[in-house]
C-alpha cells in the first residue's frame, strides 16, 4: 500500500474537531496549510525585520518577490490594479510556499487538492465579480460584448464570452492542481521503480539507474513547475483583475 | 511519498508500481475495493474525497486569511517602505551629487576669473613698470645731456677767454720784444707808440 502513488494525497485527522455536524478536524492537510503560511509569512517577516538601506540576501530575495509581483500586477492591471497587490502577492506567495514544501518527501502538498486550488480560484474571481459590480454598475457586464463586434454576431460572441468567464475558475484551479498532483504521481511512480527493480538482484539494480536518473530529472523539473504554477496562477489573476479595474474595453 | 526499503525487498520482483502494492491487485487501487486506506473515504480518490472538504475549506480559510492578513497589515507596507526609502535616499543622493558638482563647477568657473584678472594685473604692471623705466631713463639721458652741454659751454667760455688773453699778452709780450730787437738793432730806443703801431700792422699781417 505504501507504493500506491496516491496515498501521497491522502488527508487523514491528526486532531479529530466536529462542529453541528461538520467535519472541521485539524488534518495533515491543515498542518501543512499551517506549515505554508508559517515558513511564507515567517521568511518575510524576519528576513525584512532590519529594513537594511542595503539588503542581505535574504532581504533581497523577500524585495525581489515583491517588485516581482508588483510589475506584474502593474503590467497586468495597471496601476489602478495596484490595490490589489496585497492579495496577488498572498496568493502568489502561498502558492508558491505550499508547492514548494510539497517537494519534501513525506510532505503533504496542501495545493494538490483540488478544494484548496478551487477555493482560492472562487475567491479570485469573487473579487472581480463583486469589485467589478461596486465599480463598474451594470456596465460591468460590457466584459461580454467587446467593442466593434457586429451586431449580428454579438450573441455568439458574448455567449463564449460568458462562457470562457464562467470556465476561468475551473481552468485557473485545475490548472494548478493537476500539475501539482501529476508531477507528484510521476515522481512516485519512477521512484517506485527504482524500488522494485533493485529488489530483482544485481540485473534489476543495474537497470533501477534508469528510472533513478528520471526520478533525479523530474525531481528538478517539478521544482520548476512549482515556481512555474504559483507564477501562471498569479499572473492570470493579474489579468482577470484588470477586467474588474477597467471594465470591458 | 517514497518507498521503504523494507518494503521494497518484499514487493514482488516484476517492476510493475501497482503490482508491487502486494495485497491489493493492480487495478483495483483506484477503486472502492481492497486498499485499506487509514482515513476516511474508502477508496476514493483522495483528492476528490468530499469528507474532507469542510474541514480543508475552514482551514483553508484561517490559515490564508491570516496570511493575508499578516501580508497587507505588516509585509507590504515594510517592504514598500523599505524599497521607497531606498529610492528616496538614492534619489537624494544624486541630487546632493549634483549640486556638489555645481559647486565645483561654480568654483572651477570662479578661480579661471580671478586667474586671468590676476594674469591682466600684472600684464598692467608690468606695462607700467616698463613704461616708467622708459621715461626715467629719457629723463636722465636728456639732465646727463644738459648738463654735459654746459660744461662743454663753459670749457668754450673758457677757452675763449684764455686765447683773448693769450692773445692780449702776446701783443704786450711782442711789443716788448720787438722794442728790445730795436734797441738792440738800431740803438736809439724805439717810442713805445711806434711798436706797439708795428707790431699791430704786423699782428694784422699775420
Amino acid at each position: 500500500m505504501a507504493n500506491d502513488p496516491t496515498h501521497q494525497f491522502q488527508v487523514f485527522k491528526i486532531v479529530p474537531i466536529e462542529i453541528g455536524g461538520m467535519d472541521f478536524s485539524f488534518t495533515n492537510a491543515s498542518l501543512f496549510m499551517v506549515a505554508t503560511v508559517a515558513a511564507a509569512s515567517g521568511f518575510l517577516y524576519f528576513s525584512t525585520a532590519n529594513r537594511g538601506l542595503i539588503p542581505t540576501r535574504m532581504q533581497s530575495v523577500a524585495e525581489m518577490s515583491y517588485e516581482f509581483i508588483a510589475s506584474m500586477l502593474r503590467e497586468g492591471a495597471g496601476s489602478q490594479g495596484m490595490k490589489f497587490f496585497p492579495m496577488v502577492f498572498s496568493l502568489f506567495m502561498f502558492v508558491l510556499t505550499a508547492n514548494l514544501l510539497g517537494m519534501f518527501p513525506y510532505f503533504f502538498t496542501v495545493t494538490s487538492q483540488i478544494i484548496v486550488t478551487f477555493a482560492l480560484a472562487l475567491f479570485v474571481i469573487l473579487t472581480v465579480l463583486i469589485y467589478g459590480f461596486y465599480k463598474h454598475g451594470l456596465h460591468f457586464l460590457s466584459v461580454f460584448a467587446p467593442a466593434g463586434v457586429p451586431k449580428v454576431l454579438l450573441p455568439l460572441v458574448s455567449s463564449i464570452e460568458i462562457i470562457s468567464f464562467l470556465s476561468r475558475p475551473i481552468s485557473l484551479s485545475v490548472r494548478l492542481f493537476a500539475n501539482m498532483l501529476a508531477g507528484h504521481i510521476t515522481l512516485k511512480v519512477f521512484a517506485g521503480f527504482v524500488a522494485s527493480m533493485s529488489a530483482m538482484g544485481a540485473l534489476g539494480v543495474g537497470g533501477a539507474i534508469l528510472p533513478l536518473l528520471m526520478t533525479v530529472a523530474m525531481t528538478g523539473l517539478e521544482f520548476l513547475v512549482a515556481f512555474l504554477q504559483a507564477y501562471v496562477f498569479a499572473v492570470l489573476t493579474c489579468m482577470y483583475l484588470n477586467d474588474a479595474v477597467h471594465g470591458g474595453h | 511519498m517514497f518507498v521503504t526499503p523494507a518494503f521494497a525487498q518484499g514487493a514482488p520482483a516484476n517492476g510493475d508500481p501497482n503490482a508491487a502494492t502486494g495485497a491489493a491487485p493492480a487495478g483495483e487501487v483506484h477503486t472502492e475495493t481492497g486498499v485499506a486506506h487509514d482515513a476516511h473515504g474508502g477508496g476514493v480518490f483522495p483528492p476528490f474525497d468530499h469528507t474532507t472538504y469542510s474541514s480543508q475549506l475552514l482551514w483553508l480559510v484561517i490559515t490564508f486569511g491570516f496570511f493575508y492578513w499578516i501580508m497587507q497589515k505588516v509585509v507590504v507596507p515594510r517592504v514598500g517602505g523599505i524599497l521607497e526609502h531606498r529610492h528616496d535616499r538614492i534619489a537624494q543622493d544624486l541630487d546632493e551629487a549634483s549640486r556638489l558638482k555645481a559647486e565645483a563647477d561654480a568654483a572651477v568657473e570662479t578661480y579661471e576669473k580671478e586667474l586671468a584678472a590676476a594674469r591682466a594685473k600684472a600684464g598692467t604692471i608690468a606695462e607700467t613698470a616698463r613704461e616708467a623705466a622708459r621715461t626715467k631713463a629719457a629723463a636722465d639721458r636728456a639732465a646727463i645731456e644738459a648738463e654735459l652741454a654746459e660744461k662743454l659751454a663753459a670749457a668754450e667760455a673758457s677757452i675763449a677767454t684764455i686765447k683773448a688773453q693769450a692773445f692780449a699778452e702776446v701783443g704786450a709780450i711782442a711789443e716788448e720784444a720787438a722794442g728790445a730787437i730795436v734797441e738792440q738793432l738800431i740803438g736809439p730806443k724805439a717810442s713805445a707808440e711806434d711798436v706797439r703801431a708795428a707790431v699791430a700792422s704786423a699782428k694784422v699781417e699775420a
